[in-house]
């Protein structure tokens, strides 16, 4: 691709994301033209728009004005590189993490990453959940050997150290939590889930996430219950795994391997 | 125009999904982005699935960028072709520009110079699409905001050139048309009188605005406002010409109520209705 038709392209790219005030570009006169500016604007509105609706709660938190400013300079750093605009911003819980001017605000990246988990459990394939009535009545010994998929659709995180969730929730029109309600700073967990064809979250403590992350490493249920005791010796199993079933955290599809 | 033909359309948007379905006008048919569709599962492409189920659909990417150097990326082309596969549009259509190079997507529909490479260069890509697809597609003449030094074609017969080569029909954005002719000194009912009429598969139309700074001098291809009255006249002098075609009422920006672009769409249909009995 060094042909003239590619270096005109090259050139274009270099210019798009040249400042006018850096000129003359490669492309000569060219990028001098009023009509350059649409296209200047027009990249950069629809990247800074993707972002924009990819991470509401952030926004909310932030403000417009703000948001927009840092979405600018994480375009410079992280183009696009798909055309499903749906899925840009993967990098942006990270960046903002690390954002200096940022500090202040060192919850930011936690709740930009639930943004994204939200993006990600909407887009997921579908797949038919386990049911709550599906493990009834089996004896704990073969309970304890089944393998339970967490859904496509389903992520979750602990956060140890602050009430990510709250936060989050707060700003995403959660219609369970009133504008008043106090934020209390301690560690928090949640659980987004895709149960019927609606993003959906609910709160979910360490010892949960630890035995979804057994989970979804291929563990039988008697390992992941290990592992979530090892997290709180005082879990509550019986009702971990009654509200995992009532959110669809398991797929029905590849789930009940008993282990070999 | 076959036994139960469509005529006027609309560009669908989430927030008019329900009237969407609920519509039983004669001829309606409604079209996406299909990169809007382009997810694994989940609540929009039941939505697609619903609409489909009830109405005509068209799939209007904006992405394969077959006017870059280099082939349409095949992995985006697969999942696309799925879509299709999927959905059974009854039109499918892109644009005349391109927006990804060397790994890097860029949201908007960039120009080029029409040499002799670039047409090679983009009939293949055509081409290549149309096989992936299994199916004629309609390319779109591009809005152009620079005057671009090198062009050894000029866009009419660019097009109807790639037409030839390719068997791929043409979507004449009428819009397009009166935003480049105005920003760029040439005559838009001239360009809509030699466009070749006989391949246009679909017709679009929208709204467009003043640039902030330089006004008339740069009209934008906004989408953000009603139709003007200079588009409605190119767009009667071209039907009466080619006959029928079906014609989308497209809004992306200042999205009205969906009545607003219903009366637009009724205009257009009473336009098509009035041109069919012309030409029969």
């Amino acid at each position: 691709m060094n042909s003239a038709f590619a270096r005109f392209q090259d050139d274009f790219v270099q210019s798009l994301w040249t400042p006018q005030d850096d000129m003359p570009s490669a492309l000569g006169t060219l990028a001098l033209q009023p009509g350059f500016a649409v296209y200047r604007n027009t990249v950069m509105k629809g990247c800074i728009d993707a972002l924009q609706a990819n991470f509401p709660a952030v926004l909310r938190l932030v403000g417009e004005e703000w948001f927009r400013a840092v979405a600018a300079l994480y375009v410079r750093a992280q183009p696009p590189d798909d055309a499903r605009l749906l899925q840009y911003g993967q990098y942006f819980p990270d960046f903002l993490h690390h954002f200096a001017p940022a500090a202040e605000l060192p919850y930011l990246g936690g709740v930009a990453r639930l943004d994204r988990f939200w993006t990600e459990a909407h887009a997921a394939s579908d797949a038919d959940t386990v049911a709550p009535s599906a493990l009834a009545g089996l004896p704990p010994a073969q309970l304890g050997e089944l393998v339970l998929n967490p859904h496509p659709a389903a992520r979750w995180a602990w956060n140890a150290d602050q009430p990510i969730y709250t936060l989050w929730r707060g700003n995403r029109d959660d219609p369970c939590m009133g504008d008043g309600d106090a934020v209390n700073w301690c560690g928090e967990g949640v659980l987004i889930t895709r149960p019927a064809g609606k993003v959906q979250w609910t709160s979910l403590d360490a010892a949960g996430c630890a035995f979804l992350d057994a989970c979804r490493a291929g563990q039988p249920l008697a390992l992941a219950a290990g592992d979530a005791l090892a997290c709180d010796a005082q879990a509550n199993l019986a009702h971990l795994m009654a509200s995992l079933l009532e959110a669809g955290a398991f797929s029905a599809m590849n789930s009940f391997r008993s282990h070999p | 125009m076959r036994a139960s033909p469509i005529t006027a359309g609309v560009g669908l948007k989430p927030q008019h999904f329900d009237a969407a379905i609920a519509n039983a006008d004669a001829g309606m048919w409604f079209e996406v982005h299909p990169e809007n569709y382009l997810v694994d599962g989940g609540p929009r492409r039941a939505l697609l699935e619903c609409i489909r189920a009830r109405h005509p659909v068209s799939l209007h990417g904006v992405s394969l960028s077959l006017a870059a150097d280099a082939a349409p990326d095949t992995s985006h082309l697969a999942r696309l072709a799925t879509l299709v596969d999927q959905v059974e549009p009854v039109l499918v259509s892109e644009h005349l520009a391109w927006s990804a190079w060397r790994g890097m997507y860029l949201p908007d529909l960039l120009p080029f110079p029409r040499t002799q490479a670039a047409l090679l260069r983009i009939a293949s890509n055509i081409a290549c699409a149309q096989d992936a697809l299994r199916r004629r597609i309609a390319i779109e003449n591009p809005s152009h905001y620079l005057a671009i030094d090198g062009h050894d074609w000029d866009e009419i017969d660019f097009l109807k050139e790639l037409s030839q080569r390719t068997g791929c029909g043409l979507l004449l954005d009428v819009n397009n048309v009166y935003v480049s002719a105005n920003n760029q000194g040439y005559s838009a009912e001239a360009y809509i009188d030699a466009f070749p009429a006989d391949v246009v598969m679909e017709i679009h139309l929208a709204g467009h605005s003043l640039d902030p700074q330089l006004g008339q001098d740069l009209l934008i291809d906004s989408h953000d406002a009603p139709i003007a009255p200079e588009v409605w006249r190119l767009y009667e002098r071209l039907i009466a010409r080619s006959g029928p075609r079906p014609t989308l009422i497209e809004r992306d920006e200042q999205i009205p109520a969906f009545a607003d672009l219903l009366a637009e769409r009724r205009r257009a249909h009473a336009l098509l209705c009035n041109a069919e009995l012309v030409s029969v």
